[in-house]
């Protein structure tokens, strides 16, 4: 699309439209909505997400959309959901009211973790595919859940890198590198993230993306928290463009192992 | 205590007399249903109540030394017995340590919001006599329940304040306000607000399921006191004195299907430790047996109301304050609602200690805000101040004031 040539362009890529950004910001938790444009700026973000719940459609002062920039990509989500039934409809509600067919389904029947349900989500996934949705489901990481969520139609896959709301960061580090590495999909890391490192380590690992929105709505200053968040995000992409070095706890200059290869290779006559 | 076989002939799912009985073509599926459930929970909360009774009757809480409060603290976990700590005279020292670290929570799983919602009274007919209650049968109140077009003036009064969670309140009057004329009641609400909650008698589990099918949500009901000797005392006549019907009905509700659950004792009654102390653990059965259903807590202190009742064990700010710190420490996700049972100054200072809902432009009569009023509330209710002051306050305070946070989906 650009002119400058693909191998310039590093768009995530969700239901055939591109985005910049790579961090997707959630809500429900600031102080004050008023707040969502210079979040928005001050992080770049481009998808931010809502729970129909919370959106109160005929109030003139207290409707989070009046909030959200026009030109902000609007993921409304599926909160309050029990199982997939009530999923649907959430999801149902949500376009007959306006906004769009981008969907965050979370499906949600444990309220004292708020770990989601992989089953339930997988059968929502597959029944808003067929509908039209561009589908976004949160789930804990899991490869064969993330499988079936493709087969059900699934517009990316978005795993939980710790319970909801406990900063804890990337503590399912190992099983979203798997994601990452089967599944055909845009991974975005959603949950969890409690600072902008955990993101980026995130980032520097092959995630497509991030949600982030405990981290910033409880920092002591949200745009400064959502701008840090959206620098570290920029930064752990480019490092995994770059590739980065492997770790290694020793300095190790030769091949202790198979430096003999080398040493036959000038002193080939010797064996004699 | 009463025996078990009393206990075991009510069962989970004993018909009361006078209840509405399952229609024919849904009673073999039904049924089938409630035998697998009550096999697979063989429980209710009446077990932990008995278990932790003698605990916590004879010596309210063990006194631990201020280490094991700090460590608490520190630990990341709080158990049952640390929770009875948290709540214990050894704890009460250590209030700002509580508070910072019930705050940090706070924040972390609700954010800075602040749910607002309005009681809503229907009727103050009742054939109770809780001793502790202005609606008590015996007091001599003038009585009145709303016609439909009542309902609908009053709703539309409270809606044009911007509120869409309302929680409809009657006495126990099935004669009057049963659960038919609560449908109609529900159908006119439907039209004004996204969320409904009940507040009335306990209900059988199919009249919960008939409810939540007109469109309730949430269900509120108070113990009162979970001192079972005390609370036969104080209810000496009427429906509500079977302890155990009242005790498990936040379950019925769970097990009907509804989303969100808050429950209470009212504090003052009993010694508030062992009160507040039995509501942190019902709140967490109720949590584990039911994780799809959200549970939240109250803290009512009694108020002064008609009839001569006399507060036996007062509740001071101190204490009301140590109470949901230690319930934000045992169960960091549970809702907590804070009425206009307290004044505006200390509901405004409670906020940043665990309240996620509070309510707003109340009023404890009986169409109080439509029709011209000789007549007394409930209680008196202590913070006047209307929505719009109320959520001008929740800003300033750097909190967001949230008017929805649920609609209706069948």
């Amino acid at each position: 699309m650009s002119g400058g040539g693909e191998q310039m362009t590093d768009e995530l890529k969700i239901g055939g439209r591109d985005f910049q950004s790579r961090l997707l910001l959630g809500t429900g938790k600031l102080f004050s909505d008023a707040l969502i444009p210079e979040i928005v700026t001050s992080s770049g973000a481009q998808i931010i997400t809502v729970a129909l719940r919370r959106i109160d459609f005929e109030s003139e002062t207290e409707n989070i959309l009046r909030h959200i920039p026009r030109d902000i990509q609007l993921m409304p989500n599926t909160s309050g959901a029990r199982n997939a039934d009530e999923a649907v409809r959430i999801a149902r509600i949500a376009r007959a009211a306006g906004c769009g067919n981008l969907i965050k389904i979370e499906v949600i029947a444990d309220n004292k973790y708020l770990m989601p349900d992989g089953y339930e989500t997988v059968r929502a996934t597959e029944i808003l595919a067929k509908e039209g949705f561009i589908v976004l489901p949160y789930v804990s990481p899991d490869l064969m859940v993330a499988k079936r969520l493709v087969d059900a139609g699934a517009a990316a896959v978005m795993p939980l890198g710790a319970p909801i709301g406990s900063n804890r960061g990337l503590k399912t580090k190992e099983l979203i590198r798997i994601l990452i590495d089967e599944i055909d999909l845009p991974i975005i890391v959603d949950a969890g993230l409690g600072k902008p490192s955990h993101a980026c380590e995130a980032m520097e690992m092959g995630a497509d993306a991030c949600l982030v929105n405990t981290a910033i709505a409880g920092a002591r200053d949200p745009v400064a928290m959502a701008g840090a968040f959206g620098k570290a995000v920029q930064a752990g992409r480019e490092a995994y463009l770059a590739g980065p070095g492997t770790e290694s706890l020793v300095a190790a200059a030769s091949s202790p192992l198979t430096g003999f290869l080398h040493e036959n290779s000038t002193g080939a006559g010797r064996s004699g | 205590m009463r025996t078990l076989p009393e206990q075991e002939d009510r069962g989970r799912e004993g018909k009361r007399p006078g209840s509405e009985s399952t229609p024919k073509n849904q009673e073999s599926t039904e049924r089938l249903t409630h035998l697998i459930r009550n096999a697979t929970i063989a429980m209710s909360f009446y077990q932990t109540v008995e278990q932790y009774a003698p605990f916590t009757t004879e010596n309210p809480v063990r006194i631990p030394g201020s280490d094991r409060v700090r460590r608490i603290l520190h630990q990341g976990r709080v158990l049952p017995e640390d929770f009875s700590i948290l709540l214990s005279t050894a704890a009460a020292s250590f209030l700002e340590e509580m508070a910072q670290e019930a705050h940090r929570l706070t924040v972390q799983y609700f954010g800075r919001t602040i749910l607002l919602y309005t009681p809503m009274y229907l009727s103050n007919h009742c054939v109770n006599q809780c001793r502790y209650c202005g609606f008590n049968a015996n007091n001599a109140i003038p009585r009145k329940q709303l016609s439909l077009a009542e309902v609908e003036k009053e709703a539309a009064a409270i809606a044009a304040t911007g509120l869409k969670h309302v929680l409809i309140l009657t006495g126990d009057a099935r004669h009057v306000a049963g659960i038919s004329y609560l449908k109609d009641c529900l159908e006119i609400l439907r039209r004004y607000f996204t969320s409904i909650g009940i507040e009335i008698y306990a209900l059988e589990t199919d009249e919960y399921r008939q409810l939540i099918e007109a469109g309730v949500d949430s269900l509120t009901i108070y113990q009162e006191t979970y001192n079972e000797s005390l609370y036969d005392d104080l209810h000496p006549n009427g429906p509500k004195r079977d302890y155990r019907f009242r005790l498990d009905a936040p379950e019925r509700a769970c097990r009907a299907g509804i989303r969100s659950v808050n429950i209470a004792a009212l504090l003052g009654l009993d010694d508030w430790r062992r009160d507040a102390f039995f509501t942190g653990l019902h709140a967490d059965y109720l949590q584990r047996h039911y994780p799809e259903v959200e549970i939240g807590l109250s803290m009512p202190r009694i108020r002064s109301h008609a009839g001569d009742y006399q507060i036996r064990q007062p509740v001071t700010d101190e204490n009301l304050v140590q109470i949901m710190l230690a319930w934000r420490l045992f169960l960091p996700r549970v809702g907590m609602a804070l009425s206009t049972r307290e004044n505006a100054c200390l509901r405004d200072n409670l906020i940043r200690l665990g309240v996620t809902k509070m309510s707003a432009g109340s009023t404890t009569k009986v169409g109080g805000r439509t029709q011209s009023q000789e007549d007394v509330g409930q209680f008196e209710i202590a913070d006047h101040r209307s929505v719009t002051e109320m959520r001008l306050q929740i800003q300033r305070l750097g909190y967001q004031p949230v008017f929805k946070d649920w609609q209706p989906i069948l």
